[in-house]
């Protein structure tokens, strides 16, 4: 049975500094749910990605993540969301390589493998909220299906 | 899990030179504007005093994200047009596993265990370079 936390917190993401002060919220939230230092470091780097995302492309946005719990296993759910001009094609946005400014083209793609459970909610002048959740162990299924 | 770096961000990162080569310490957690500064600092220290080499020590970096790969690689390729090599070393574990799953694995960047290390490939490597050159001169 999953349950639900309060929300946690919920962070601005307007500047740099804020994609610091999401990058610590994160580890330090992670860390007391009790993630290993490899899983730590997967989500803390997505959610680094993923608020850049937020910050470059949205024009700035919020940060709400909430602790779950299934059973005696932990997790976290990370919601990114912004009111920026949207994404006009999501599957192409996840493909590696795609790029809309200087990065590498590995944000989107790329956190989504960092993650175990990741959604994407995106349209032209509709914004953007993406949601990802990673448990302290790895759920039974296939990566392929979440 | 305990750290012992400071966990304020820092906002300048020194570039020391040591003999033929300049060393970078990262720590904790860089502000992309730093990283932005600090790829600025080590072109103008390299032309300034024409070093041969570069080591960027990432021992105390918890995460490198596409940003922070992309200064990395810039760097490293700004530091090759320069006629000076790059390694970066110390590289966490947690942090390669992630950078692999990524998709970042930072092709053509060259890589040691630790700072020692990284030196020892400079030098290495200046010492073989000599004679080599010198053979090529002699008809």
């Amino acid at each position: 049975m999953q349950t639900a936390g309060r929300v946690e917190a919920s962070l601005p993401i307007s500047s740099d500094m804020d994609l610091a002060w999401v990058r610590q919220h994160v580890r330090q939230t992670a860390a007391e749910l009790g993630f290993g230092l490899v899983e730590q470091t997967k989500l803390v780097t997505a959610a680094s990605e993923l608020a850049r995302n937020t910050l470059v492309h949205g024009g700035g946005g919020r940060l709400e993540s909430v602790r779950l719990a299934n059973g005696h296993v932990r997790g976290l759910r990370l919601t990114f969301a912004d009111d920026g001009p949207g994404i006009p094609d999501v599957e192409r946005a996840l493909t590696d390589g795609y790029t809309s400014g200087d990065g590498l083209g590995m944000g989107l793609g790329g956190a989504r493998r960092l993650v175990h459970e990741f959604s994407i909610d995106s349209g032209p002048d509709a914004g953007t909220r993406v949601t990802v959740i990673s448990w302290t162990v790895r759920p039974p299924h296939p990566r392929g299906e979440v | 899990m305990s750290d012992p770096y400071p966990r304020a961000p820092s906002t300048h990162v020194p570039v020391l030179r040591l003999g033929d080569v300049l060393l970078v310490t990262l720590q904790g957690d860089l502000h992309d504007s730093t990283a932005e500064q600090l790829q600025q600092d080590i072109g103008e220290a390299i032309a300034r005093s024409s070093v041969s080499g570069v080591v960027i020590d990432i021992s105390g970096v918890e995460i490198v994200d596409s940003f922070l790969g992309r200064v990395l690689a810039e760097i490293a390729a700004k530091a090759r047009l320069l006629a000076a090599q790059t390694v970066v070393a110390g590289m966490r574990p947690a942090v390669a596993i992630t950078l692999v799953e990524l998709g970042l694995t930072l092709p053509g960047m060259r890589t040691a265990l630790d700072a020692q290390d990284a030196l020892g490939m400079l030098t290495r490597q200046a010492a073989s370079s000599r004679p080599a050159h010198a053979r090529q001169e002699s008809p």
